[in-house]
């Protein structure tokens, strides 16, 4: 295993959020060499350069991201972080804001210097109640310092940043869903064209990032572009975190190379299956990406190798089902998930999701018949990709793979009335 | 002006259009809910996608993924395709999602006969139903959110046409969405009240049942209803409206669009006008006096009666009310011209204590000032010159007060025109009577000098008759030329129009 660089805190007895301690081990010399050394189409050269993608789910390279800003529009630039961490499966960013936040400020000041911006914002999950206090003390220290604020390093740069919390919906996750909700708004993500880089936050350019991807941009300056695309396959390079959960002996957040295969994160990181169980099905990439049999989990994980394989890297929320696990019942959390969340703006999502929970709990319950299979099937078909956002294939997705994959079991759910695999529903459910 | 391809047929269409309205220049149809040429482009009833086979004669290679026709803009050499199977199989299924937890209640619903959902699902729905009724998710039926305005909200498909007008156009925001999901719902913003001028248009460009007017409710199948084309008599903004009757009975007055006059839109004020229509004093029929008691005579016997009172007059004055039309203003004239000159006024009060507002409503509370003063009449509160005779015309200005009882009962002969009685009929020799404004085919001039012609909704009541037939009949029978239609009398008066910044008529558009 390589040296931890998003995970550091892990390997350091430091507080890393305490930034005197964090400044100690070398913390803000990448955002003073970015400020004081570098202009920003260097720092914004340099990510390019360096390949990252964006590690927020879509996998979009971050530095062509920024690129799309349009110059001398005359109106102010921003850059929103996109810390509404939601997606079941995945608490990453939550592990960055809590032990070591100093790292996204960083990120957040340099990609602020690289697009121009003077006012970032970091829209937070409401239910990150202590990430919130530990992020309002990390600024608050971080302007103490002269890190944010007025003429940074003795140049003319300045930036404020602000800290904003959500109220509790997954939609809010959703760039353009932020933006309405940041400007008090619904959270109904809005009809692209016109992309945020160009018209975003109060109609004004705007950069939306995620958590993981502002703290690579930090590392990225820190150890250069060349040393990032060492690390793990040429089309998405980067180290990664990723979050194992469900039927592992140690679940939990692990920084590995992007590329590491999906079995080594399971066996070797979180330590393999519960004891006496055997693999049955991985999510890899959080609750909205198709399902792998276990017999499709020798891949790579990074975005090119698992799209390869039919599903998505995601958000890398990894997780894991072992054999005492009822699909039907695990989709069925799923569905009731993306039936809750849904904002409700589109009609395919809005009614389809309800659909989808209703038939698959049917199904579950032992209620359901063949034609609910066959429905559940292009009830999904009628949502995937009719909609403004993603929601409505995060939710059609899980189905159509499920249903697939396992549709052996979905059969003796209509035919039988259920399944032998009780004690599954609690685990996932 | 770019180029495009819409299911095969290629044409040019204006820079900025969106695909809907560039297929309607295709006359193809592409069906949509949200969508509103009057509102922003919301993009979420996703009926109108579509498939882009090239995007620009730059970029011609397919997208994968289905686009919104509101939302998208024509580029040279685009190609859509809104007709093929995947693109009928994506519309079949966003019916059927918005028709899931719809109540299907057509049997009671006002809608019923002029719903997009009715329309759309006979011409791309047609499935059998696949949702279990017990799935339904239900919401309040009968919610009365303003003075004029029912919600149902089970039948509301979340378009926020309602929402984005109240927000856009009048700027009131009493509607909002709530909760989220299927749960989503129509509500009252905060305590609020849909109680603007111009709350009614919800109800318009609803495209189904969940806002009706409280007036309309349950009174007609609209598939039994007439409709004319007209012209609000509300004030001088000659908003362009759809007159609906049965039986000639008036039920609702609906905003034509015209993006001249009154876009898409008219005002909460002009939609009453119609109630007037059934007033008590409405005349019946003409009257004429029988030792000094009026009796009923038929229109014709009327007009030779008044021509018999006039023959001797040498000067005759007119006194106009501004709902006069421009052919009953012109043969007025021409009357006054047969017998020698005099004044011709128009007394109806040119500002109210209703102010003008930024949208639709004038301060001035009638329809035709403009084309009356074209065509010579003064604006006065009474006439000082001498006369021997008035011809009072939808005038009734011994209600307005000042000397004029004591001015007509020293005239040798009165004359009213009027399809109502008043205090200034009581004064008349004879009395003509005829239609109201919806009961005649005529013209208007609008307050911005906009020529407008109207038709007739229902038909005059008894034996009155139209107006310009009253005074064609009253001018034949004093020697004057004859006419015998409204056409030939607009023909003929838009040489004598005396404004020069006057300007025709703009055709209403779809909406």
């Amino acid at each position: 295993m390589s040296e931890k660089v998003l995970l550091r805190f892990e390997d350091v007895s430091a507080d890393l959020t305490d930034i005197s301690q964090y400044v100690a081990d070398g913390g803000y010399e990448s955002t003073r060499k970015a400020i004081a050394e570098l202009s920003p189409e260097e720092v914004l050269a340099e990510v390019k350069d360096s390949g990252l993608r964006g590690r927020g789910g879509a996998g979009f390279p971050t530095g062509l991201k920024w690129s799309f800003v349009p110059k001398d529009t005359g109106k102010p630039i921003y850059l929103l972080c996109n810390a509404d961490e939601s997606e079941p499966g995945t608490f990453k960013d939550r592990a960055i804001i809590e032990k070591d936040p100093h790292q996204l400020l960083e990120g957040i000041i340099i990609a602020s210097y690289a697009i121009g911006c003077h006012d970032a914002y970091i829209y937070i999950r409401g239910e990150f109640a202590d990430g919130y206090d530990i992020l309002c003390k990390a600024v608050a220290q971080a302007q103490r310092e002269g890190y944010i604020g007025d003429r940074l390093f003795g140049t003319d740069y300045s930036l404020n940043v602000h800290i904003h919390r959500g109220a509790g919906a997954y939609i809010c996750g959703e760039e353009t869903g932020l933006i309405e909700s940041l400007e008090g708004k619904r959270a109904y993500p809005r009809i692209k064209p016109p992309f945020p880089a160009v018209q975003g936050l109060f109609g004004c350019p705007t950069i939306v990032n995620n958590v993981e991807t502002l703290a690579c941009v930090k590392h990225v300056i820190a150890k250069g572009a060349s040393w990032f695309k060492a690390i793990g396959p040429e089309g998405g390079p980067g180290p990664k975190l990723f979050c194992l959960s469900g039927h592992v002996r140690r679940p939990g957040v692990y920084e590995a190379p992007m590329g590491t295969g999906l079995r080594t994160l399971i066996n070797d990181y979180a330590g393999g299956m519960l004891e006496g169980r055997t693999l049955k099905a991985v999510i890899p990439g959080g609750s909205s990406v198709p399902i792998l049999r276990a017999e499709e989990t020798d891949i790579a994980m990074d975005f090119d190798s698992v799209a390869a394989a039919g599903s998505m890297l995601g958000s890398a929320g990894v997780i894991v089902m072992d054999d005492s696990t009822c699909m039907v019942h695990a989709l069925r959390a799923i569905s009731h998930f993306y039936h809750h969340e849904s904002c409700g703006q589109c009609t395919p999502c809005r009614e389809g999701t309800g659909w989808l929970d209703h038939i698959v709990t049917r199904v579950d319950l032992g209620d359901g018949t063949d034609d609910d299979l066959a429905r559940l099937d292009s009830v999904a078909g009628g949502m995937l990709g009719n909609t403004i956002c993603v929601l409505a294939d995060a939710a059609a997705m899980p189905v159509q793979s499920f249903l697939s994959k396992f549709r052996d079991e979905f059969a003796a759910h209509v035919h039988d009335g259920g399944c032998a695999l009780k004690d599954g529903r609690r685990a996932v459910a | 002006m770019p180029k495009v391809t819409i299911n095969g047929r290629e044409l040019d269409v204006p820079a900025g259009t969106n695909l809907i309205t560039a297929a309607e220049m295709a006359d193809q149809e592409i069906p949509h809910y949200c969508y509103h040429p009057g509102l922003s482009v919301a993009g979420n009833c996703r009926m109108c996608l579509v498939e882009i086979k090239a995007l620009s004669d730059k970029q011609n290679n397919p997208l994968p993924k289905l686009q919104i026709g509101c939302n998208t803009l024509v580029q040279e050499g685009m190609v859509v395709e809104s007709d093929n199977p995947r693109v009928k199989e994506a519309r079949r299924s966003v019916l059927e999602f918005l028709l899931i937890n719809h109540p299907i209640d057509c049997p009671i619903c006002d809608q019923a006969g002029e719903c997009k959902l009715q329309e759309y699902y006979m011409d791309y729905g047609r499935y059998e139903s696949r949702f279990s009724l017990g799935d339904k998710v239900h919401k309040h039926k009968v919610e009365p959110v303003g003075p004029s305005i029912m919600l149902d909200q089970e039948r509301c498909i979340l378009c926020t046409r309602c929402v984005r007008f109240l927000d856009e156009v009048t700027e009131t925001h009493e509607l909002t969405i709530t909760e989220r999901g299927d749960h989503s719902e129509l509500t009252l913003a905060g305590g609020a009240s849909v109680d603007n001028p111009y709350a009614a248009n919800i109800v318009d460009i609803c495209p189904v049942g969940a806002l009706t007017n409280r007036d309309f409710r349950f009174q007609a199948r609209v598939w039994y209803l007439d409709s004319a084309d007209s012209i609000c008599t509300g004030c001088a903004t000659g908003c362009n409206i759809e007159v609906s009757s049965r039986r000639g009975s008036i039920y609702r007055l609906k905003p034509r669009a015209n993006l001249d006059v009154n876009g898409f839109w008219m005002c909460d004020h002009g939609r009453t006008t119609h109630e007037s229509n059934n007033a008590e004093n409405r005349l019946q029929t003409s009257l004429v006096r029988e030792g000094g008691q009026f009796v009923d005579v038929a229109a014709s016997a009327a007009a030779r009666r008044a021509a018999f009172g006039l023959k001797t007059v040498t000067s005759l004055g007119i006194v106009a009310g501004a709902g006069a039309t421009l052919e009953e203003g012109f043969l007025a004239a021409k009357i006054q011209d047969l017998l020698g000159a005099g004044p011709r006024i128009v007394t109806s009060p040119a500002t109210s204590d209703v102010p003008d507002d930024k949208m639709l409503i004038s301060t001035d509370r009638f329809p035709n000032r403009r084309g009356l003063k074209a065509l010579g009449y003064e604006e006065a509160t009474s006439i000082d010159k001498p006369v021997d005779a008035l011809l009072v015309l939808r005038a009734d200005p011994v209600a307005a007060g000042g000397a004029w009882v004591e001015q007509l009962e020293s005239l040798r002969a009165t004359v009213v025109v009027s399809d109502r009685a008043d205090e200034t009929t009581g004064f008349a020799d004879q009395v003509l009577a005829i239609g109201s404004h919806f009961e005649c085919e005529g013209t208007f001039v609008n307050r911005d000098g906009r020529v407008q012609k109207f038709d007739a909704a229902v038909a005059p009541p008894a034996t009155a008759v139209a107006g310009w037939q009253a005074l064609a009949d009253l001018l034949a029978a004093l020697g004057g030329p004859a006419y015998d239609s409204q056409e030939s009398i607009l023909a003929s008066l838009l040489d004598d129009l005396r404004d020069p910044s006057l300007v025709s008529a703009s055709p209403s558009v779809a909406d």
